[in-house]
């Protein structure tokens, strides 16, 4: 019996991965690329959410969750082209000052326009229900989750791996001189990275808005998270972010099974480890120009 | 290692990963007007942050009180300035109260909701000997074993919740010989409170299937579910806070386990965040606006007429707190906090907006005060967003005293220090 729940935690704790992972790999998009850490990337995820519930009532939750990622990223071009674009190559220090004041400024505009209270919002009633299989039990909205992220990923993947502008984003990442001497110009390539990655995170925001509580500080709540995962799956690697999702939903559905006071210490816990033993992160590709 | 200008990029990710955990710790200033000969008030609350949502009922509650106190001629006849700011956290609520009694000179500090900050606020009271009134904060602690002469409790204790709820547990056969599995957030407020819910289920013949504490940062309850799933508990108690409650009782209901749900602790805020068809169960509430009595019924009508939407019961503290203090200082004509102290330890009777008036006890500074419990309508039933629970009787009921519910001496002593 004991095995069996056992088994089924670590069966949810995948499922439960997807929840960061969205987030997690648009982190490590814009900070591979550009050097940033958009502290603001939580924002775009709240936005996601609002602009999901005040299009659900005219689109419905389908048309929610193709739109309000569309919309996001042209929010994302825009604080692109006005803003991040300046700091790619400054003092780090200087990115994080500017995406923590654009966190704090987003955050409290939600507040301003959709005051603080948390605004409601339900599971679709198709996607109402559970599946049983056996002994396990699934929701079938968090199925549909893993479906949307694991097509995201994948598609994502495919962009990176298979197509020339990927090539370009790869060879970026790794040596940015060499491809400015090549005369291939980074700077659109970094505009449609950083809409791509706060698209992912307006997806996760539509996503995650019917099985949790919608309001202003909501992106900062999973933003920390979503930065361990980063830090944990290593720097530059996009399997590495994956695995690293799945293995904290793992460890977390774990520890609230054995010990569940340290449930969310658990993934901080993991982060201090990997960083002990492999300071890259568990599949961190040695990348010169941050070494 | 390669020291180049860009060799920090990697720990910069770290320094990230700390920055983004510190966005949650800031707070916003607030726009101080000043009005010479006018009396100063100060209300610290979380306006930002988990409990955020109940911070902005608070203010809402609290300027409204404000407006209406100056239109009726304001404390002896001068205007009363409000200075109002986010609390943030235990030491920056320390700060602010410091400045707002040392530079500001306000006669009375109000608000709060975190226990935490809440008695950090008192112990600056208590020590420049001024007014603290408590609009939201539960922990039995702050009245008993941390209570304090200038502190007082316009918010019910914990065990007033408790007992609230109890009672229609009681009432439903949810108690004796049942297993509870508890979910508790795991820091003060929380603590408190599953102390209090734990010998309320001893007493009465409960045990606990599991109890198990929760971090406040946890948003995923789906480990959580599981595991309740397997222990089939007769209820699953909630002893949560704020937005985790609209979590919870989304995904339970995402899950669909079969198991009655019961809670001690709750805020309208949490189920109109959840929304219609995601809410369930039974839980404690110290005050809503379907409440009517004639007082009641004036103060949601200039509430909606205000802000455009029903108050909240957090509106309903700081409302509350804010009008004792001026009648207080009214009827007493002196805005001296100790002379205030005498006035209300005296047992001064006060309309609280429910059926029964209520006093603040003098030994504990407590107010003593009807409570009710609510039960979520069928989908169905529900008219619109606000409508979604219908309201018991007054707890205690109309024979008995209003200390029934409260902690005894013995449960809860209190001792003031000088």
């Amino acid at each position: 019996m004991m095995l069996i729940e056992i088994l089924e935690q670590v069966l949810n704790g995948l499922l439960a991965g997807a929840y960061y992972l969205l987030i997690a790999l648009g982190l490590t998009l814009i900070f591979s690329l550009g050097g940033l850490v958009n502290l603001a990337h939580g924002a775009f995820y709240a936005l996601g959410a609002y602009f999901a519930i005040k299009l659900a009532d005219t689109l419905g939750f389908g048309g929610a969750l193709v739109v309000s990622p569309l919309a996001v990223a042209l929010i994302g071009l825009v604080v692109e082209r006005l803003l991040f674009r300046r700091f790619y190559r400054e003092d780090p220090a200087l990115g994080l000052l500017l995406t923590f004041g654009l966190a704090l400024v987003a955050e409290q505009a939600l507040r301003w326009i959709f005051g603080a209270a948390p605004i409601p919002f339900s599971i679709p009633p198709a996607l109402k229900g559970q599946i049983f299989v056996g002994d396990f039990i699934y929701s079938k909205y968090r199925l549909l989750m893993l479906a949307i992220a694991a097509a995201a990923v994948a598609g994502l993947w495919l962009l990176l791996r298979r197509t020339p502008f990927g090539r370009v984003v790869r060879a970026g990442v790794q040596n940015p001189d060499m491809v400015a001497a090549l005369g291939i110009s980074l700077s659109p390539y970094m505009a449609s990275v950083v809409a791509l990655a706060v698209a992912l995170a307006a997806l996760a925001g539509v996503l995650l808005a019917p099985i949790s509580g919608v309001h202003p500080a909501m992106g900062t709540d999973i933003l920390t998270a979503s930065f361990v995962v980063v830090v944990i799956g290593g720097l530059g690697s996009f399997w590495g972010v994956v695995w690293a999702a799945l293995i904290v939903g793992v460890v977390r559905g774990l520890t609230v099974y054995f010990f569940p006071p340290a449930a969310e210490a658990s993934m901080y816990l993991l982060m201090v480890l990997v960083l002990l033993f492999r300071p890259r992160g568990l599949f961190g590709e040695r990348i010169q120009r941050f070494e | 290692m390669d020291r180049s200008p860009t060799s920090r990029r990697r720990r910069s990710l770290l320094k990230g990963a700390g920055a983004a955990a510190a966005l949650g710790v800031a707070g916003f200033p607030a726009i101080v007007r000043a009005q010479s000969d006018a009396i100063r008030i100060g209300h610290l609350t979380p306006r930002t942050g988990f409990l955020g949502p109940l911070g902005e009922y608070a203010v809402m509650g609290v300027n409204l009180a404000v407006d209406e106190i100056n239109a009726a001629g304001g404390i002896m006849g001068r205007k009363i300035d409000l200075i109002a700011e986010d609390s943030v956290n235990p030491q920056t609520a320390s700060t602010k109260a410091e400045r707002l009694i040392e530079r500001d000179k306000v006669v009375a500090i109000i608000g709060e909701i975190s226990s935490a900050s809440g008695l950090a606020i008192a112990q600056v009271a208590q020590r420049n000997r001024i007014l603290f009134f408590n609009t939201g904060c539960n922990s039995d602690e702050l009245r008993g074993k941390s209570c304090n002469r200038y502190m007082f409790h316009t918010e019910a204790a914990n065990s007033m919740y408790v007992s609230a709820c109890g009672q229609a547990l009681l009432r439903d056969g949810m108690v004796k010989g049942k297993k509870w599995y508890s979910l508790t957030a795991d820091y003060a407020f929380g603590h408190d409170l599953l102390k209090v819910a734990k010998r309320f289920m001893t007493a009465n013949g409960g045990a606990f299937a599991a109890d198990e504490l929760v971090a406040t940062d946890v948003a995923d309850f789906s480990p959580y579910l599981l595991k309740i799933r397997n222990a089939k508990p007769d209820l699953v108690v909630s002893n949560l806070a704020g937005a985790q409650i609209t979590n919870f009782m989304k995904q339970y209901l995402e899950f669909g386990l079969p198991f009655p749900v019961a809670g001690f602790g709750f805020d309208t805020a949490v189920a109109w965040g959840a929304g219609k068809g995601n809410v369930l169960g039974i839980w404690p509430l110290v005050w809503d606006s379907q409440l009517k009595t004639p007082a009641s019924q004036r103060f949601t009508d200039a509430f909606v007429k205000k802000y455009g939407k029903p108050p909240e019961n957090q509106a309903w503290g700081d409302y509350m707190s804010t009008k004792h203090v001026a009648q207080a200082m009214n009827e007493i004509k002196s805005t001296d906090s100790t002379k205030v102290v005498e006035h209300l330890e005296k047992g001064a009777k006060f309309d609280i907006l429910k059926a029964r008036e209520g006093y603040y006890r003098g030994w504990d500074h407590q107010l003593m005060q009807e409570m009710y419990t609510i039960t979520f309508k069928k989908a169905a039933d529900v008219k619109d967003r606000w409508d979604l629970f219908t309201l018991s009787p007054p707890v205690p009921a109309a024979g008995q005293s209003l200390e029934v519910i409260a902690p005894t001496r013995e449960e809860n002593n209190c001792t003031m220090p000088a």
